[in-house]
C-alpha cells in the first residue's frame, strides 16, 4: 500500500469513533502492540524530547526501503508514534521525505495533542523525514 | 456555608460542556476562571469610560484614571500595604519579580554578594536571580527540601550571613501546595541585613496578605490567578527600597522632565509604570477584589482546604497512587503521580472526560529533579469547585489508570 492508501485506511478505521474517550482508547491499544523497541538503541542519539514525554525512533534500511522502530513512555504518544511507523516505515525513502501527512489533522491528532504539545508531534514528523532525506541523499538511482 | 450553586452561577465558563461532558476545571493554579461580575467591569471599561490615564484633561481621562488609580488604592488595602504608592503594576508576577531583579538587583548587588532561592521554585523565581547573578558575579544559593515538599529551615539558617543580601522564595507551591513558613524566613533574613522578595502568586488567592505583619521587602502577585484579568501584575514594595530604585523601563509616566541635558524621572509608583498601562484590566482587577472580600477570604480558603482533604481521601485508595508534595501545611493543590502510568496520559485521558488537570513539571525543574520524577499531574482548587466534582474526578483517574497499564 502506498503512503496514501493507508493514511486513508486510518482516517476510515478513526471515523468509527465519535468521542474522543473512544478515539485514545484505540490509540493506546495500538500503543500497547507496537513491536518492541531494540534497547541496545534507547540512546540519546535516537531520542527526541518533547514538552512532557520522550519518544525513540530508530532508522533501519531494509531490501533498499526505510524501516522505522518506535518507542514513547507515555502509552498515547507511543499509539501516535505507531500510527506513524504503520504509515512510514517500509516505504521508499524518495516518498517519506515528500509524503503529506494529512491523516493527522483528519484524525484529530494534532488537536489531540493541544498546541503546547505538537512541537512533540512535529518534531517526530520532521525527524521521521530528515531520516529519509538524509538517506535519499546518499542513494543513487539506477 | 458558602453557597457553591450559587457562587457557580457567576462563572460563565463553568457552564459548558467539554468533549461531551460538564466542564470540570481543576487547573486553577495556572489560571482561575474569572465571575461575570469581572467580565462585565471589563466590558463596561472598554463601552463606557476607556480613555488613557494621567494625561488627558477631558472627562473620559478623568474617569478612565479613577477607576484605575481605585484599583491600586483597593489593592493596598487588600494586602495591608502602608500607602497605594507602594502598589507597583506589572503585567504579571513574572514581571514583578524582574522588575527587581534588574532595578534592585543591578543597583544594589554586586560581586561576592549571595542571594537566596528554594529547590522548589518556580522558573520565574529562579531565572531572573540566575541571569542577575551572571552579570554581577554573585552567587546563588539554594534551600534544600526534605522528601515532603517543605524547606530545611536549619540549612536555610546555616546559608544566612553578612553576604546575603536577598532571599527570594515562593509564599506557596504551584507544584506541590507547600505553604512556607514566609513570617519566619523573612524575620531570619533581616537579622543579617538581607531583604526578602516573596513570590505571592498562589498565595494571594487563598489566603489574606498583610504586607506589613509581614514585614516584608518586596511581594509578587498577578491578577489572573485570583479570579481577574490575565496580564495583570502588582509589585509591592517597601517605600525607601523603591524610592532608592532607578527605573526598569524608560518612557512616557516614568519622567518628570525630558531634556537633552538629561532627564528627571517621577515619584513612585509611576517612576516604574512606564508607557500606556493595561488600564482595562487594571480596572477590572478590582471587580475580582470586590467579588473576593464579597464572599469572604477565610471562606474561600476554608472550602478549598475542605476539597484539599476531600480530594486527598477521595483519591486515597487508587491502586499505586504517590501524592507528590505531602507537607503538613498545604494550600488547594493535590499533585500526584500513578505508578506505571505516565501522567500526560492520565491527563489526556481526563481530559476525554471534560476534566482539565495540569500534567508536567509545572515550570519547576529543579523541583523535579530533585524529587527524581518528570513531571506530576496537578489538580487545583478554587472556590467554585465542589465535591461531586472530586468523586467524579476520583472515577475518573481510576479507570484511566487501569486503561492504561
Amino acid at each position: 500500500m502506498t503512503i496514501q492508501e493507508i493514511q486513508d485506511e486510518i482516517i476510515d478505521e478513526f471515523a468509527l469513533f465519535d468521542n474522543k474517550e473512544d478515539r485514545y482508547g484505540y490509540i493506546i491499544e495500538l500503543g500497547k502492540k507496537l513491536a518492541p523497541y531494540p534497547e541496545a538503541y534507547r540512546t540519546d542519539d535516537f531520542l527526541i524530547k518533547g514538552c512532557q514525554s520522550k519518544v525513540w525512533i530508530k532508522p533501519e534500511i531494509q531490501n533498499g526501503n526505510l524501516v522505522f522502530y518506535g518507542d514513547s513512555d507515555s502509552t498515547l504518544v507511543k499509539g501516535i508514534v505507531s500510527l506513524l511507523l504503520r504509515v512510514l516505515s517500509g516505504q521508499p525513502a524518495r516518498e517519506i521525505a515528500a509524503a503529506d501527512l494529512y491523516f493527522i489533522d483528519r484524525i484529530g491528532m494534532r488537536q489531540m495533542l493541544s498546541m503546547n504539545r505538537s512541537n512533540g508531534l512535529a518534531a517526530m514528523v520532521k525527524q521521521l523525514k530528515l531520516y529519509a532525506l538524509a538517506y535519499t541523499s546518499t542513494d543513487t538511482p539506477n | 456555608m458558602l453557597d457553591i450553586t450559587s457562587i457557580r452561577q457567576d462563572f460563565p465558563i463553568l457552564q459548558q460542556e467539554v468533549n461531551g461532558k460538564p466542564l470540570i476545571y481543576f487547573d486553577n493554579a495556572a489560571t482561575s476562571q474569572k465571575p461575570r461580575q469581572v467580565i462585565d467591569a471589563l466590558t463596561h471599561y472598554y463601552a463606557a469610560i476607556n480613555a488613557n490615564v494621567h494625561r488627558g484633561i477631558h472627562f473620559l481621562a478623568e474617569k478612565a484614571t479613577e477607576a484605575f488609580e481605585n484599583t491600586r488604592e483597593a489593592v493596598a488595602k487588600m494586602i495591608n500595604a502602608p500607602s497605594k504608592e507602594q502598589i507597583i503594576f506589572t503585567r504579571g508576577t513574572t514581571e514583578s519579580i524582574n522588575l527587581v531583579a534588574a532595578s534592585y538587583g543591578r543597583t544594589f548587588i554586586g560581586e561576592g554578594d549571595e542571594i537566596i532561592v528554594s529547590t522548589m521554585e518556580h522558573h520565574s523565581n529562579i531565572v531572573p536571580w540566575q541571569m542577575l547573578c551572571q552579570e554581577k558575579n554573585a552567587v546563588l544559593k539554594v534551600i534544600p527540601i526534605n522528601d515532603a515538599g517543605e524547606l530545611l529551615m536549619d540549612e536555610y539558617l546555616k546559608m544566612l550571613s553578612p553576604r546575603t543580601k536577598l532571599v527570594a522564595v515562593m509564599h506557596v507551591s504551584n507544584a506541590l501546595g507547600t505553604v512556607n513558613p514566609v513570617a519566619e524566613i523573612i524575620r531570619l533574613a533581616h537579622e543579617q541585613g538581607a531583604k526578602v522578595l516573596i513570590d505571592g502568586a498562589q498565595a494571594a488567592p487563598h489566603y489574606r496578605i498583610d504586607v506589613q505583619a509581614l514585614d516584608v521587602d518586596f511581594y509578587a502577585f498577578s491578577a489572573h490567578k485570583m479570579y481577574g484579568p490575565t496580564g495583570m501584575g502588582i509589585l509591592y514594595g517597601k517605600r525607601e527600597l523603591l524610592e532608592a530604585m532607578p527605573p526598569y523601563m524608560g518612557g512616557g509616566e516614568m519622567i518628570k522632565e525630558v531634556s537633552f541635558k538629561g532627564t528627571t524621572y517621577n515619584e513612585i509608583p509611576y517612576k516604574f509604570e512606564a508607557g500606556t498601562p493595561n488600564i482595562g484590566d487594571a480596572v477590572a482587577m478590582k471587580a475580582a477584589i470586590d467579588y473576593m472580600q464579597s464572599i469572604g477570604q477565610e471562606a474561600i480558603a476554608k472550602h478549598e482546604q475542605d476539597l484539599l482533604t476531600y480530594a486527598t481521601d477521595a483519591v486515597a485508595t487508587i491502586p499505586g497512587i504517590r501524592l507528590i508534595g505531602t507537607a503538613h501545611q498545604k494550600a488547594s493543590v493535590l499533585s500526584f503521580l500513578i505508578d506505571g502510568v505516565h501522567p500526560l496520559d492520565l491527563g489526556m485521558m481526563l481530559d476525554a472526560k471534560g476534566i482539565a488537570v495540569r500534567t508536567g513539571s509545572h515550570c519547576a525543574m529543579p523541583l523535579m529533579e530533585r524529587l527524581g520524577i518528570d513531571g506530576t499531574v496537578r489538580a487545583s482548587f478554587a472556590v467554585y469547585n465542589t465535591e461531586a466534582e472530586i468523586d467524579t474526578f476520583a472515577k475518573e483517574l481510576r479507570k484511566a489508570a487501569e486503561t492504561l497499564r
